[in-house]
């Protein structure tokens, strides 16, 4: 009995040191980026373009725009394909054709990002013989869309039926059912959907590598290689130049606080819609 | 005449219908978002087809064989995916070596034992963890791990355990080990999200009968809760092992980029991704960008496989779940 006891409150805590291993990685690498960070960042950091490698200073202004630039592009294509295909799967599909999709998604959402660079490679950067920002927005889009379509079916699905049959039994149509009373009963959730998307794509780096490729100067076409954020700090993690390195923590401090405050804010968004919803 | 009448009312009234479906709109609506929907499925035929097209050249070449050669020597032309296939697993599996034991106790905890205010705190931190950028991940590798390991950890294992072939050899800091453990830090958050959700579906009831039958907490958890949940929490280490195949940056950045095969996890080596990554934009035969496409064919299939696999285990344990609910 008393071996029984032991054994239960030696496994019961040894979860929970597991636990407080994982969770105090997120604090150690929290940590280490804003430590390093922090130092590293000034002014010209957001306001110059990169100096030659070797000189001190400088910053990655260019590299902020033209990340900009590529999430513009990725949320063109990626929006409306996740949002209207997310409406299918949650209203319209049959079950055989919605579970087809769904599976699918799922499957697009697990290809490794370098392969969907490698795709991007073929249908955009071949034909066209040069890198640009329509590659590199193109394969983020892909990974955008998955998690649009997703998230979307799953809000439009949690909406209540008699929401729909209120509409529908006042005779409006399924179209106007569907844009006027249940796309807006779930605008929450689709918008927190989407907001997770683009804090995904933002610190994606593998299919911007051969697609968009990198540049020291600002983005002014978007038929050429454009600089981002994520190349950026890898190109200057590995180089061999202090000065680099230091840029690259300030890139990264930049990024996750990016990505951070877009995962608080989707959090926020679908906290504050569950207590209209309530009230 | 008759004849033609007859011929005649048919699709005029299949085209009044067709106008009045038109002004509902709901058939146009209809069509359109199946448009989208399945052009979902078609960009990930599409992407098979690419691949599968741009990889001809090396497919014809090299055929099976592409698989089990050592060599990748870009300049001679000559093309073998063997060391990647091998650092890629190799990686792989040290890192579920790790993440798992750590992320199925960390979900058990999160499930079973803590309050559920603290269980969703822990569980939004971890989900937090999965948000962080790839490439992150191995600016901090670079920097800190690498340097650690060179200086600490792997003298220390070289110390203790340089019997073994696994532990020998020179201490660079970056290869097999900096890689596996990187790799464990990035699929953790995913083994415990999904295999805290498929723990939270098995029926409280199972709980309470092991229970009043007598078992411990850890019993009750350990004989019943987890085998309950098993599918799920296999689904979860399949999609963090598909995870950790295909991820590239900050692997490429602590592996040490070597193609060779060597036994010893201190050793440098390379993974699929990661020659893709490094060779992809500066390759200039035809032939070599065509075997980096194939490896990424073969990564494609086998992430495909173990997400297929993960996604009908993980689907499987919800549904009974929330069914027996």
């Amino acid at each position: 009995m008393t071996r029984r006891k032991i054994l239960n409150n030696v496994m019961l805590a040894l979860t929970g040191v597991c636990t407080v291993v994982t969770v105090s990685v997120l604090f150690l690498i929290l940590g280490f980026l804003v430590w390093n960070g922090w130092r590293s960042l000034d002014w010209n950091f957001f306001t110059k373009l990169p100096l030659a490698a070797g000189e001190l200073g400088g910053g990655m202004a260019n590299a902020i725009a033209g990340s900009a630039v590529l999430i513009l592009i990725a949320v063109a294509i990626g929006v409306p394909i996740g949002f209207i295909g997310g409406i299918y799967l949650a209203e319209f599909g049959g079950a055989t054709s919605s579970a087809l999709v769904r599976y699918t998604a799922d499957l697009l959402n697990g290809v490794p990002s370098i392969v969907l660079g490698i795709f991007a490679w073929t249908v955009i950067v071949v034909p066209l013989h040069r890198f640009s920002a329509w590659a590199g927005g193109f394969a983020l889009s892909l990974m955008m869309i998955p998690i649009g379509l997703r998230s979307t079916e799953q809000f439009l699905r949690a909406v209540p039926d008699w929401l729909r049959e209120g509409s529908l039994a006042l005779g409006a149509s399924k179209t106007r059912t569907i844009l006027s009373v249940v796309v807006p009963a779930a605008k929450q959730g689709i918008l927190t959907g989407f907001i997770l998307g683009v804090a995904r794509i933002a610190g994606e780096t593998a299919p911007l590598l051969f697609t968009s490729l990198n540049n020291q100067f600002w983005p002014d076409k978007l038929g050429e290689p454009t600089a981002s954020l994520p190349v950026m700090i890898y190109t200057h993690a590995i180089s061999p130049y202090e000065d680099w390195h230091r840029q690259a923590w300030a890139a990264g401090l930049v990024l996750l606080a990016l990505v951070f405050v877009a995962n608080a804010a989707a959090r926020w968004i679908l906290s504050r819609g569950a207590s209209v919803q309530r009230g | 005449m008759a004849q033609n009448a007859a011929l005649l009312t048919p699709p005029q009234s299949r085209a009044r219908s067709f106008g009045r479906l038109l002004r509902q709109g709901d058939q146009v609506a209809h069509l359109l978002t199946l448009i989208f929907a399945a052009s979902v499925f078609m960009v990930t035929v599409l992407v098979a087809y690419e691949l599968w097209i741009h990889s001809a050249e090396s497919r014809a070449r090299f055929g099976l064989g592409f698989l089990f050669s050592r060599v990748w020597d870009p300049i001679a032309e000559h093309f073998g995916a063997l060391p990647f296939i091998y650092g890629t697993l190799l990686t792989s599996l040290l890192a579920l070596l790790i993440a798992v034991p750590l992320g199925v106790g960390a979900a058990i905890f999160l499930s079973e034992l803590a309050p559920a205010r603290l269980s969703n705190i822990c569980t939004f931190l971890v989900e937090l963890l999965a948000a962080v950028p790839s490439v992150i991940y191995g600016l901090l590798a670079i920097f800190t791990l690498v340097p650690l390991l060179r200086q600490y950890g792997e003298p220390f294992l070289k110390k203790s355990f340089g019997f073994l072939p696994i532990f020998q050899g020179p201490a660079y800091g970056v290869g097999y080990l900096a890689a596996g453990l990187i790799l464990a830090v990035m699929i953790f958050p995913f083994i415990i999200s999904i295999s805290r959700e498929a723990l939270l579906a098995v029926p409280r009831e199972q709980r309470e009968a092991a229970l009043a039958l007598g078992a411990t907490k850890w019993e009750s958890t350990w004989h019943v809760v987890v085998p309950h949940a098993r599918l799920g929490i296999i689904g979860s280490i399949f999609l963090g092992l598909a995870r950790a195949l295909g991820e590239t940056m900050a692997v490429t950045m602590v592996i040490g980029n070597d193609p060779a095969i060597r036994a010893s996890l201190l050793a440098p080596g390379y993974t699929i991704a990661a020659v893709i990554a490094n060779e992809f934009s500066e390759a200039t035969s035809d032939m070599h960008l065509s075997a980096l496409v194939e490896l990424g064919l073969v990564l494609f299939f086998l992430t495909m496989i173990l997400n297929g696999l993960a996604q009908l285990m993980i689907v499987a344990t919800t549904r009974k779940g929330s069914g027996a609910r």
